[in-house]
């Protein structure tokens, strides 16, 4: 579910950074104004502690399928949502400079993906709005199983989203909504289920955990909606600004073209009958497409290979100075580096 | 558990190699972050037909590994643990792209030039990433932070959390480990133990938040977090950011292998 920067463009991750920027900024402001101090070193540990239960698989006797937490839900029950969303985002920032999992530029995508919807429309919509009774064994399988499972879902089809709108993958938006939804709705049922244990758990053993941070102002007086406005805005403005930059060039475009089509497609009534379509005619284009002009101008630019305004017209020469030019440079990357290396290591048997 | 033990060893492999003392590990880390976040969004802005012109930003990582010092196995194989997930998505770039280009006398989809590009971008953008770590380290880019003006609050928990996710991480191996040898044969955690493995383990971890706390107290914390290190910005950092950029813009803007391969085949012709 992390998304990687080869997958995004900056316009998305820009739009994405700013929204998930105001959040934690509101976050932050919260967390310091209405809790106590104690709270930071907390977080920090509740953090490290949700990384590794990311690493215990949990297994499903019978089935043999595991999973394990996303952790999302787990902190805003314990923490509250805007220190959970604070905790989560340092997670993500972690696994995102030490792992590789998910990009730095996709950092914002992925922190709302999994950050936002759990704590911030999954906890206090759902989760708060069945457990508000009071905590009984039965509300805390079905309201953990609902929130995880929706925010889990959503999640995922933000991916779907921003991946549509950066537009470097060409995956119709049904087939990729297909691909993604079901697999996270199995996903998510595993995950609720350990949330439900988990919470039972501290439930038992420890209620004045959890009920400090659901009982506790930390949501009280949150005007979510103000929130949700801000985040539209701030998003809206970058997206717009970036994208006003990119469109000078075909990027920009593309991206808007992309996102129409998108559009489109989510409108078209009959989504698997499309996406066989789609399939089929792709996999015909071997012998006789080829020798079909390209469909568009924008196309026949970029097919030679640049993409840049000077090289305009598809020809084998164009083609094969990119190929040439690009291998050279390869070359003499690996070489300089070589060199360095060699040079360095001299130096170093030297000075010893 | 493997996976644990895989992530502490990758943890103290890039605490360990932001500790030399090389000219790169030397500049200052908030110019490096710069740098590397500029590097990023560059390389993403790049087209998905294009695959040439990304070639000169080849030179930025190369240079950081042999000036930094940086083993390049390590990090290769995090490149290869990433590179799957995104072969998943852009494998069906060569399905749904109906255009097509000749080759060499072959006809060949468009899709997989999209396809190597959307490769070759990540394998760029994962290894500067890793790079900018393991050439600055978890405090340095903790110091980069505050001077972005990002808040204390944040920055500190940022920091505490990469400082226990080892003490966890270990924490959880020895909790599985016992279970393990419990219920020999098994994979993973049984679901009536679901609540109480974890269960424990967070609660123990909420003590020793507490503790840690309180230790933190003792030792005069106030809310600031010193490393002790210089955090001035000297003439030659500037040089370094600005010479990067400008190099990022122009391989941006010109095609330089393009240029070199029409230069080079017009010659040969």
């Amino acid at each position: 579910m992390h998304m990687a920067d080869a997958l995004i463009s900056p316009a998305v991750g820009g739009a994405m950074w700013a929204a998930t920027g105001g959040l934690a900024a509101y976050s932050i402001k919260k967390v310091q104004s209405d809790m106590d101090e104690k709270k930071v070193p907390l977080m920090g540990v509740m953090g490290a502690f949700v990384f590794a239960a990311q690493m215990v698989n949990f297994t499903i006797p019978g089935t043999g399928s595991s999973g394990h937490i996303g952790g999302g839900l787990l902190l805003a029950i314990l923490l509250g949502p805007y220190a959970g969303f604070l905790t989560m985002s340092a997670i993500l920032t972690i696994q995102a400079l030490f792992f590789a999992d998910g990009g730095l530029l996709a950092l914002g995508c992925n922190i709302f993906n999994l950050g936002f919807f759990t704590c911030f429309v999954a906890y206090p919509f759902l989760y708060k709005g069945i457990i508000r009774q009071g905590y009984t064994q039965k509300r805390i399988l079905l309201a953990s199983m609902i929130a995880v499972v929706l925010g889990l879902q959503m999640g995922a089809f933000g991916v779907v989203l921003e991946t549509l709108f950066s537009g470097i993958t060409q995956l119709p938006f049904s087939t990729f909504v297909l691909l993604m939804q079901p697999i996270h709705l199995a996903i998510g049922i595993v995950e609720g289920l350990v949330v439900t244990a988990i919470v039972s758990f501290v439930w038992k053993e420890r209620p004045e955990i959890i009920e400090r941070a659901a009982l506790g102002k930390t949501i009280g007086d949150i005007s979510i909606k103000k929130v949700l406005t801000g985040f539209v805005i701030m998003a809206m403005i970058t997206g717009g600004v970036l994208s006003w930059f990119a469109s000078a060039n075909p990027d920009g475009l593309e991206w808007s073209m992309f996102k129409t089509a998108g559009v489109e497609e989510l409108e078209a009534s009959d989504g698997i009958h499309q996406t066989l379509a789609d399939i089929q005619s792709g996999t015909a284009f071997l012998p006789d497409y080829g020798f079909k002009a390209p469909e568009s101008e924008t196309a026949s630019e970029e097919a030679a290979g640049g993409g840049e305004e000077a090289w305009p017209t598809v020809s084998v020469g164009t083609s094969v100075s990119g190929f040439v030019g690009g291998f050279l440079t390869l070359a003499l990357a690996a070489l300089t580096g070589l060199i360095i290396t060699r040079v360095k290591s001299k130096k170093g048997r030297v000075a010893a | 558990m493997s996976g644990m033990i895989n992530s502490l060893y990758n943890l103290r492999l890039l605490d360990d190699l932001a500790k030399k003392g090389t000219s790169i590990h030397r500049v200052h880390p908030l110019i490096k972050l710069l740098t590397t976040v500029v590097y990023l969004t560059v390389v993403v802005s790049f087209g998905r037909y294009q695959i040439s012109g990304l070639m000169p930003f080849l030179f930025y990582p190369v240079l950081i590994f042999a000036l930094g010092e940086v083993p390049v196995l390590p990090i290769l194989k995090r490149i290869i643990i990433v590179e799957p997930l995104i072969i998943g998505i852009g494998i069906l770039n060569p399905i749904f792209d109906h255009q097509t280009f000749m080759f060499g006398g072959f006809t060949v989809s468009m899709g997989w030039v999209t396809f190597l590009s959307i490769m070759i971008k990540c394998a760029l953008t994962v290894t500067v990433a890793l790079l900018l770590v393991a050439t600055t380290g978890m405090d340095g880019l903790a110091a980069a932070m505050r001077m972005l003006k990002i808040p204390k609050a944040f920055v500190l928990q940022l920091v505490l959390t990469y400082r226990y996710i080892a003490v966890l991480l270990e924490e959880a191996a020895r909790t599985l480990r016992a279970y393990s040898l419990r219920a020999p044969g098994q994979r993973g955690i049984h679901r009536s133990a679901w609540g109480t493995l974890a269960g424990q383990l967070l609660l123990r971890t909420f003590d020793r938040a507490e503790r840690v706390y309180q230790g933190m107290c003792l030792k005069g914390f106030t809310g600031e977090y010193y490393t002790g290190k210089s955090n001035r910005i000297r003439i030659i950092d500037l040089f370094f950011l600005a010479g990067w950029i400008s190099f990022f813009v122009i391989a941006r803007i010109y095609n330089i292998p393009m240029l070199l391969g029409s230069l080079l085949t017009g010659v040969l012709n």
